[in-house]
């Protein structure tokens, strides 16, 4: 009889085994409070999942906490532009840890249909590490349930001997970088010269998070966005379309 | 007389109650607001640049990104205006389902921003959700119809995409049967409180002058007693066929703006009650099938087309240069313009009252900063 089996006999009589690890993280994945904090279209499916058809509160996260210092989860809900980022690190900055980012929508996740404009940011995770993205413009408030059990799921597999946020804190990163308005676009500390252009493709590797198998830091091995230049822009006179009736019929 | 230092507080742009990345800079002398400055430009998505490179149908999912709570009302706007400019003819069927689609969504418009505002004098939850409510019931009609809930990409240049069904009918109708039972509920909410009323009444008044001076539009300057109303004013789509009345409000406070738009709800439901008696078989067609959608060319000229938004007046400006796409764009966007007049409305009045202004104004940012 395997472990799992007797441990299932057992809990039918009463009797209650557990780890430590499995408690701290069942107490964790039950109550992931996010932030109330709405960017674009996509916050107002945030609020439509949390009323009362969708109901978030199935998942423990019902606490829209407005101050990020009481928050656990940060759900990027909408585009980022390069005028509100700083805001949106400095908010991630202040939560304490753990703490996890939800990018929710194609803007957050990549710049979305604004992602060719000159002052949308191509995706979140250039400036913070994101744990759970979510597709769609905007995703359903089922996309966005489905992406807090994803959470849940990586939130099980923690360890609490391996968890960044106790013991020492060598190679922990805990500050990211605040970008900061240049005279060309962004400035990021430890990027040279303009990290994040006006106009042009971002000078630096996305952030992977550590739920995803990094260390919260800069990816190195992705190429800074190589071979993803936008298209030039052409004007649609010179460019022939071939028809194909009227949309879609019946 | 007991000397005070005046105190600058920045109010967002994350903030539960600035609907969206609105920043303010509130001087306060005491809880008595002496001057707001507005900061904008948080969501500035380049839509008018975009809308410049794009051809003229890859526009339209655009604009249903700039009001995302109307983005059926969005499109209409956007498809009248490079219909004037192509000279493209509407069948009188499409006529009628953008007609119904607009008044759907002015419903749920008005039940969520009035929800919105009720949470933010302090009616936590219980209005909200009561708009979402309805909400969602009106979003499973645009999901039938056009596949998407939010942003519905529905018209197109001399219709729409599909056209509407029995099922659509019968759904519709069950649905309306609710709606003047919710108008009531939701009415009694705001003035069977004593709290609320307290918190609405005489707070914030725009006066009719100022409203006027400021260009402000909808509900926000019918509130203030201005009749106007471009359904009326310049009638578009078949809106000079149906009966109905324009709500108008006396002072012009948070009070009068909460109930001209409860009215106009009730007047939107006797439009959608005409507008299905009235609906002509689909013989005539729900499209234009002249028109080439994709490679739509506009002539060389300049058009600007304008609808009733359940924000105001919402109006597209769209110069041709006889190419495929449009020379110059703009968008005449209502919140952004009745947003101007918040500073003259929030003098003199406390700061806890500046949420429950901004949320009478029923602002999006989308639209704002575009």
């Amino acid at each position: 009889m395997s472990d799992l089996q007797t441990q299932m006999d057992l809990e039918q009589q009463g009797v209650l085994f557990t780890t430590i690890n499995k408690l701290y993280n069942w107490g964790r994945r039950s109550s992931v409070w996010p932030m109330q904090f709405g960017l674009a279209c996509c916050a107002i499916e945030m609020i439509a999942a949390a009323a009362s058809r969708y109901d978030i509160s199935r998942f423990g996260s019902e606490l829209f906490r407005a101050s990020p210092r009481q928050a656990d989860v940060m759900i990027v809900a909408g585009t980022v532009t390069k005028k509100m980022v700083p805001q949106v690190v400095r908010l991630f900055n202040q939560m304490p840890e753990p703490r996890y980012v939800i990018s929710m929508g194609a803007c957050a996740t990549s710049g979305g249909p604004f992602r060719d404009g000159y002052n949308v940011v191509r995706g979140v995770d250039l400036y913070v590490p994101v744990d759970v993205y979510i597709p769609g413009c905007p995703p359903r408030p089922e996309a966005l349930l489905h992406s807090l059990m994803t959470l849940q799921a990586q939130i099980d597999v923690q360890a609490l001997q391996q968890v960044r946020w106790y013991g020492d804190d060598e190679g922990v990163v805990n500050e990211f970088p605040i970008p900061v308005f240049g005279a060309e676009g962004l400035e990021v500390a430890g990027i040279p010269g303009t990290a994040d252009p006006v106009g042009g493709t971002p000078k630096m590797p996305p952030f992977v998070s550590p739920a995803l198998g990094g260390k919260g830091e800069r990816d190195a091995s992705i190429k800074a966005l190589e071979g993803n230049q936008p298209k030039p822009m052409l004007r649609a006179g010179t460019v022939t379309i071939e028809e194909v009736g009227h949309g879609i019929a019946g | 007389m007991l000397k005070t230092e005046e105190l600058q507080i920045n109010i967002g742009p994350q903030h539960p109650s600035t609907h969206g990345v609105f920043r303010m800079l509130v001087t306060v002398d005491g809880e008595t607001l002496v001057d707001l400055k507005p900061v904008f430009g948080y969501l500035h998505r380049n839509h008018e640049q975009l809308g410049e490179v794009n051809t003229y149908l890859q526009n339209m999912p655009f604009t249903d990104r700039l009001d995302y709570f109307n983005s059926m009302v969005n499109n209409h706007a956007y498809a009248r205006t490079v219909e004037t400019l192509a000279g493209v003819e509407v069948p009188e069927r499409a006529q009628y389902i953008r007609v119904i689609m607009d008044e759907l969504s002015r419903i749920l418009n008005h039940a969520t921003a009035m929800g919105f505002m009720l949470g933010d004098m302090g009616a936590w939850q219980t209005a909200l959700l009561w708009g979402m409510r309805e909400r969602e019931k009106i979003l499973d009609m645009f999901e039938y119809v056009s596949g998407a809930r939010m942003m519905c990409n529905y018209c197109r240049f001399g219709g729409v995409v599909r056209d509407i069904d029995d099922w659509f009918i019968t759904e519709l109708k069950k649905l309306m049967q609710g709606l003047p039972h919710y108008f009531d509920d939701f009415e009694g909410l705001l003035l069977n409180s004593e709290i609320l009323l307290a918190r609405a009444r005489n707070i914030g008044v725009l006066p009719k002058e100022l409203a006027l001076a400021y260009s402000v539009t909808g509900p926000v300057l019918r509130g203030s007693g201005v009749a106007y109303d471009i359904r009326k004013a310049e009638p578009y789509a078949v809106y000079d066929r149906f009966k109905f009345k324009v709500p108008v409000g006396t002072v012009g406070d948070v009070y009068d703006r909460f109930l001209v738009r409860i009215a106009e709800m009730r007047e939107s439901y006797k439009i959608l009650e005409q507008a299905l008696e009235q609906l002509p078989d689909a013989t005539g067609g729900f499209i234009n099938p002249k028109v080439k959608q994709q490679s739509l060319k506009a002539p060389a000229g300049e058009a600007y087309a304008r609808v009733e938004s359940p924000k105001g007046e919402l109006g597209f400006y769209v110069v041709s240069d006889g190419t495929g796409s449009a020379y110059r764009y703009k968008v005449r966007a209502p919140s952004f313009i009745n947003l101007s007049a918040l500073a003259d409305m929030c003098k003199g009045y406390t700061i806890a009252d500046v949420v429950v202004i901004l949320g009478s104004i029923d602002i999006v940012m989308g639209e704002v900063d575009r």
